[in-house]
């Protein structure tokens, strides 16, 4: 097996008096796609946050690529490739599809202590460009995020995250109060990640979801791992019983 | 639907323009033509630039999410402490710089105790009202300060230019400002970062922008530009009065809301602002030159801001509901 793209090594979390995560030990394998289950408050989201910047861990480790890392705001984790997906927290509904696609990283023509002239000839052609290759089909990049349905949008978010060369996408939850077709459209794209070379952690409560498209499964509880397990290797009762 | 909707989210200043030339042509009528001429204009066009500023920062804040009933306030304290370093001697330029920094200061101030302790910005710029408005009166000692006839350099500020001196100087700062500040809104980063911020704050921070920072900007801009603003009404008027920008800040929130910002943020324009802004003054001048009582004034303005936020938030309801259904 090849090496671990991210190492996570005996991982604490304490929230004023819960203990969230309780030492978790975790390797992700390059190009594989992870699928993370559990329960409600099961540690999910503490985890995933802590990889992807947006808190940080009270102990333990988490190496990249072999090489400890110490993530201290989500800026930190883009940079390393690590780019995260919400159902509701990674787009401005009220912002077109273009400036959404550049928040935080808009190309600039010119600038002065950070703050510039954006280039928006080039935000505009950069995604349609970005759109078109996750085959996703949209009038214009000026259309507004808010127009477009969830699946939509969690399309464009994953075509944000290619057009910037994520190495590794996290997906939290990404088909919460989605309709079927939505939801379908979202496995999809977690589906064709792996032709792109890219990792993928998916979490979701819906395990057929994570069997369709995860290579591996593993299950939290109460802030620890509970199963880890190849995909063909297992099946729902196993999970459902672990859980 | 859609269309109307789209039209509201990206051009929310529309109505407000369509609003504005039917009231001209209102008064127009109304006033027999004095409205519109040569003198009318000259009076209206001289003091609108004060609280044009105050309302392009106001509305800048509220796009990024935030309030600043604070602005009426620095709108006095900023040229009092100006004018009180002049009466010490001070020369023009260090004092009108001090009276900016206490404005940048005051921003900073609002900014960050609102950001550290997590409180409505509404109530630490409501806490601000007061302490800047007590601030400027105690520094004022009681009595405006004197200022030496040629202690203001008024000719840069507020003397009469352009054509049949329809302008004063103070309008062409405003024309400068609102231009940059509307570039810095549409075309830079920090503009991007500003409409995220207020537009949906968890996405902001999940795409790394620094939301604390870019908020703190803006209340420091607001500020800036109400004491600016104050400033400039200061060296029109020839004497700093402790009293004045009263009342100012509801105003401003009120042209911003005309102008079409969402109070909660992430959605206006900076012309939304000024044309806010105008509509308030064109309504204030219109009544007095139809000889209306004056008392109606604060009725229509009221009525308007109503009127606006009611639609402004009808409108949301429909593009909410119109996010579920797809
Ligand atoms: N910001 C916070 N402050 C306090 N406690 C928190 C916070 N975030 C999470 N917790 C607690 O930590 C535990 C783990 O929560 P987490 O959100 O990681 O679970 P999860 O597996 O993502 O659950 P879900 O499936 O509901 O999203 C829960 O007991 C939760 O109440
Ligand atoms: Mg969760």
């Amino acid at each position: 097996m090849a090496d671990p793209i991210i190492k996570i090594r005996n991982l604490h979390k304490w929230y004023s008096g819960v203990h969230a995560l309780k030492g978790v030990s975790l390797d992700i394998q390059p190009n594989e796609a992870l699928g993370l289950v559990g329960d409600n408050g099961a540690g999910k989201s503490t985890l995933i946050n802590i990889l992807s910047g947006i808190q940080q861990a009270d102990e333990g480790e988490i190496t990249i690529d072999g090489e400890k890392v110490n993530f201290r705001n989500p800026r930190d984790a883009m940079d390393r490739g690590i780019e995260t997906i919400y159902q509701y927290n990674s787009m401005v509904p009220t912002m077109s599809i273009a400036r959404n696609m550049f928040i935080g990283r808009e190309p600039l023509k010119a600038s002065f202590m950070g703050v510039g002239i954006m280039d928006r000839k080039r935000m505009a052609e950069e995604s349609v460009q970005a759109i078109a290759d996750v085959d996703l089909h949209l009038r214009s990049p000026d259309a507004l995020v808010g127009e477009l349905s969830g699946g939509q949008r969690q399309g464009v978010a994953i075509a944000r995250a290619m057009h910037f060369k994520s190495k590794v996408m996290i997906l939290d939850e990404p088909t919460n109060h989605l309709a079927v077709k939505e939801t379908q459209k979202v496995i999809g794209f977690v589906q064709s990640l792996k032709e792109l070379g890219i990792t993928a952690i998916f979490i979701s409560h819906n395990i057929h979801h994570v069997f369709e498209c995860c290579d591996r499964i593993v299950a939290m509880a109460r802030g620890e791992v509970v199963l880890d397990r190849r995909t063909e290797e297992t099946n729902m009762e196993e999970i459902h019983s672990a859980l | 639907m859609r269309r109307l909707l789209k039209i509201y989210m990206e051009k929310p200043e529309l109505a407000g323009i369509v609003f504005l030339l039917l009231l001209a042509a209102v008064f127009q009528f109304q006033t027999d033509g004095a409205f519109l001429n040569a003198y009318n204009m000259q009076g209206i066009l001289g003091i609108l630039p004060e609280m044009a500023l105050v309302a392009i920062g106001v509305t800048l804040l509220m796009i990024c999410g935030e309030f600043d009933l604070s602005v009426g306030s620095v709108f006095a304290l900023t040229p009092m402490v100006m004018a009180v370093l002049i009466q010490d001697g001070w020369p023009f330029l260090p004092a009108i710089m001090a009276g900016m920094a206490t404005a940048l200061l005051i921003g900073f101030v609002n900014g960050f105790l609102t950001i550290r302790f997590q409180i409505p910005s509404f109530i630490t710029t409501l806490g601000m009202l007061f302490v800047a408005r007590s601030i400027t009166v105690v520094i004022s000692g009681g009595f405006p300060p004197v200022l030496p006839r040629d202690a203001l350099p008024r000719g840069m500020f507020t003397s009469f230019v352009g054509p049949n001196d329809l302008f004063r100087m103070s309008f062409v700062w405003f024309v400068l400002v609102a231009v940059v500040v509307s570039l810095l809104l549409s075309r830079t980063n920090f503009g991007n970062w500003v409409r995220a911020t207020g537009g949906f704050l968890p996405a902001a921070q999940a795409m790394g922008i620094p939301t604390a920072r870019v908020k703190t900007a803006c209340f420091m801009l607001c500020s800036l530009l109400a004491g600016f603003a104050g400033t400039i009404q200061v060296m029109r008027l020839g004497a700093p009065l402790p009293s004045i920008g009263e009342g100012l800040e509801l105003q401003a929130v009120a042209a911003a809301v005309i102008g079409g910002t969402a109070l909660t943020g992430g959605i206006g324009t900076i012309l939304g602002g000024i044309i806010g802004a105008t509509l308030i003054r064109v309504i204030d001048n219109g009544l007095v030159l139809s000889q209306v009582d004056a008392n109606w004034f604060k009725l229509a303005i009221g009525s308007l801001t109503i009127f606006a936020v009611i639609l402004n938030s009808w409108l949301r309801k429909k593009a909410k509901a119109m996010k579920v259904e797809t």
